[in-house]
């Protein structure tokens, strides 16, 4: 799922691991977050949205919307 | 198993690494058992099980680092290993047994499928593992 994770944490000059340790999360699961590898589930796609104070779907992409 | 360094994986590591100890020790000891005492009947067959509860503690504790481990990708990557794991001893074992039935391979002890199974764990590791830098983790 193609999402904006990447662009966020750069604008707060944050490292993967910045990231992961604010999510609880390992840097491995950032990392495969951001380059679409997996899909969070729902409790940390809401997290995710919640650290960056964003709706989700201004984060995610919904993968049923054609560009 | 699994790249972290987690209170969960440490955890882990700290369980293994008790149990394997342990096996060693109950293998020996048995061994020895066996040799200087010939036991038989009842006490034969404690004896006997004895190095297999280390091991059964190692599915157990896999098992608990599955529950234990609060990185969902992380928990994620280690069902697929394990079901590769599952999926290549059932395989190999299946196999084998009709080999053994047909009189074109010997007999195997049954614990060998253990043995197969970790065999299946670093598979699955190597399959994340080239999963993840093909690009699909999940």
């Amino acid at each position: 799922m193609k999402n904006r994770l990447k662009v966020l944490r750069a604008m707060r000059d944050w490292s993967q691991g910045d990231l992961a340790d604010r999510l609880e999360v390992s840097r491995q699961s950032v990392n495969a977050i951001e380059t679409g590898k997996y899909d969070p589930s729902l409790p940390l796609a809401f997290r995710i949205a919640e650290l960056f104070a964003l709706p989700i779907e201004q984060i995610f992409d919904s993968p049923t919307k054609k560009d | 198993m699994l790249k972290s360094k987690s209170p969960a994986m440490r955890r882990y590591t700290q369980r293994i690494v008790l149990l394997m100890s342990g096996y060693v020790a109950i293998l020996f000891g048995v061994n020895a058992y066996f040799d200087n005492s010939h036991p038989t009947g009842l006490s034969a067959f404690a004896a006997a099980i004895l190095p297999a509860l280390p091991i059964i503690g190692v599915f157990a504790v896999i098992a608990r680092l599955l529950v234990e481990l609060r990185d969902e990708y992380l928990r994620v990557m280690l069902v697929r290993q394990i079901l590769i794991a599952t999926g290549f001893m059932l395989s190999v074992a299946t196999a084998w047994g009709f080999l053994e039935a047909f009189g074109l391979a010997p007999h195997v002890e049954a614990y060998y499928a253990a043995i197969l199974w970790f065999g299946g764990l670093g598979l699955g590791g190597c399959v994340n593992a080239w999963l993840e830098r093909r690009g699909e983790a999940s």
